[in-house]
């Protein structure tokens, strides 16, 4: 599979073009995109002009950025001047931002093309990409089965070769879950790194933007033209972008690594040996693994179903039809919002803004939000202990393989679950990667997950990148 | 899966549809009431905790206010988002009757 980094390579020394690189993705989409559904648009007379701009500032001897020439596919949660942005809602179908998301700035500056808007649950509320109001995307390496959520479009699109590389953005797992269940990596950076102006907040104080890709390097690539602080988000980090690619090959030697129980037990045996095989990997490598027990963690689910929810009932409150997206006309202004929100939002959306409406009620704001914040307390003290035991933190990103349509779409609380293990690095505000290690049932890929305290990024790379080798990847 | 042990109600739920300005038929408010019940039941996990003395936490890294020098900088055409709404006059968000007064 060809990677950001060498296409960005090869478009700089002449030995490729960009517009040659973007024509082999569309091409890939042209062929793949009607099964799998990766793509909601595909803007190709835009990524056209784009490569053929790159090509010629490489034809006039300009310098070109790092990621010259290297398709990307965006989320359709993010804004893109001009392109239709949908988050996969009837509620904003047609709509076209007036700007830019600042990743999309960054990666254009960079000299990536955005090819087009990649599927996902409604609003981002899923791990399957079933709730899409635009139909499922089928994953890539068995289409009889989800990519997962709910990032999936673009996680398929990486998958099925379409692009090299993509983003998503995770909230309780939607970019490490997916990136497991495609067999690909997946990066949730530390909180504030990544700017979110221009993405489509759905729980503010958990969102972050990071990328799909099939190799660590290409993290580092894509996670080094993208971090840094960025004044029109008031939740950046106030520090420049970390040097990473320089550093994937530094290993875990002297690391102190903790297996954590509470992040893998419950799990498919086959996703058990390979955490197993994983920690025994690293302490191959050189690192000491420490077994933990973090009971505290367990809570994070409840949490994180009251906390994610309410901020989403808050966030949501602006799609009332008066000022971007559909309306469906009613006599007055309410029943306007009324009937305007009954018919944009699907079933799980719904779900999630009257659980957040109910969580923050009066009468029972104490019992269930306030109660989930002092949970949220809890797990970042969690977190606080381990560190001062260990470096990183390992564990399965998912208890299982990739499942079949409809399995668990009857049954939320089932579908919740699944984010069992992804949902704690989002309460703390930490960044978490999914690294593919092994093989389970039907030969699907097992994502395991590596954890590190806030702007840790470049340890969890390093460690990532020993897996990667050991598990016969790059 | 019973809803008999659901902390919730269906009157409540038919509440907060109203709060949430959804409308939702009869056949949404049962399912709803039984799948968010099952979600309040299993936050119980959590209210079984005496948590009393703990601080809450809303946000992972705490927020401050971020302040800018006063200057004047360049913002988006009102044109640029007023294409995009539902309704436009004169140049601003033309909505339905908002007061009760006679249309």
């Amino acid at each position: 599979m060809t990677t950001a980094v060498s296409i960005a390579h090869d478009v700089a020394t002449g030995a490729t073009t960009a517009s040659a690189a973007l024509e082999s993705s569309l091409a890939t989409i042209a062929e793949r995109n009607g099964e799998i559904n990766a793509f909601l648009y595909v803007d190709t007379d835009r990524a056209r002009a784009m490569a053929a701009s790159v090509d010629e500032r490489i034809a006039a001897g300009e310098t070109v950025g790092p990621l010259a020439g290297v398709p990307i596919a965006i989320k359709d949660n993010m804004c893109q001047i001009d392109v239709p942005t949908t988050c996969s809602s009837k509620i904003l179908e047609g709509w076209r931002p007036p700007y830019n998301a600042t990743v999309i700035d960054r990666l254009v500056a960079a000299g990536a093309i955005p090819v087009g808007k990649t599927n996902l649950d409604e609003f981002a509320m899923g791990s399957s990409t079933e709730n899409s109001a635009f139909g499922a995307t089928r994953n890539p390496l068995d289409v009889s089965r989800v990519p997962g959520g709910s990032s999936g479009g673009s996680a398929a699109a990486v998958a099925a070769n379409m692009t090299p590389v993509s983003l998503g953005s995770d909230t309780g797992g939607s970019i490490r879950q997916p990136a497991a269940l495609c067999g690909l990596v997946g990066l949730k950076p530390t909180y504030g790194l990544v700017s979110r102006y221009g993405l489509i907040a759905f729980a503010s104080s958990l969102d972050q933007i990071g990328p799909f890709t099939t190799t660590v390097a290409d993290t580092a690539l894509l996670m080094e033209v993208m971090s840094g602080h960025d004044p029109m988000d008031s939740t950046s980090l106030p520090e420049p972008a970390p040097s990473l690619l320089a550093h994937v090959n530094e290993g875990v030697a002297g690391k102190r690594i903790g297996l954590v129980k509470e992040l893998y037990e419950g799990s498919d045996a086959e996703v058990l040996e390979s955490v197993r095989r994983a920690a025994e990997t690293l302490r191959e490598a050189g690192a000491t693994i420490v077994e933990l027990s973090m009971p505290e963690l367990s809570l994070g689910l409840s949490a994180y179903y009251l906390i994610a929810p309410a901020e989403a009932s808050s966030n949501l409150a602006r799609f009332d039809g008066v000022r971007f997206g559909n309306r469906v006309n009613a006599p007055d202004v309410t029943a306007m919002m009324e009937a305007t929100r009954t018919a944009g939002f699907g079933p799980e959306v719904k779900r999630r803004i009257m659980l957040g409406t109910y969580a923050l009620s009066a009468g029972y704001f104490d019992a269930y939000y306030g109660q989930a914040l002092k949970v949220r307390t809890l797990t970042i003290a969690a977190f606080q202990k381990a560190y001062a035991e260990v470096d990183l933190i390992l564990g399965a990103t998912t208890p299982g393989v990739a499942f079949p349509f409809g399995s668990k779409t009857k049954d939320p609380m089932a579908m919740y679950l699944n984010d069992v293990f992804t949902i704690p690095s989002n309460l703390a505000g930490d960044p978490a990667i999914s690294v593919p290690f092994g093989t389970g049932e039907a030969n699907l890929p097992i994502g395991v997950q590596l954890l590190g305290p806030g702007r840790s990024e470049r340890a969890l790379l390093a460690a990532a990148r020993v897996l990667e080798i050991a598990d016969g990847r790059a | 899966m019973s809803d008999s042990t659901s902390p919730l109600r269906r009157d409540d739920v038919a509440k907060v549809a109203r709060l949430a300005r959804l409308i939702l038929t009869d056949e949404e408010l049962d399912l709803f009431t039984v799948q968010l019940g099952q979600v309040l039941e299993h936050a119980n996990d959590m209210n079984a905790l005496n948590l009393a003395d703990v601080a809450p936490t809303a946000h992972p890294y705490g927020l401050t206010n971020v302040m800018r020098d006063d200057i004047i900088t360049p913002s988006l055409a009102p044109e640029s988002f007023l294409s995009q709404a539902p309704d436009v006059q004169d140049g601003r968000f033309a909505v339905p009757r908002i007061l009760g007064e006679a249309p």
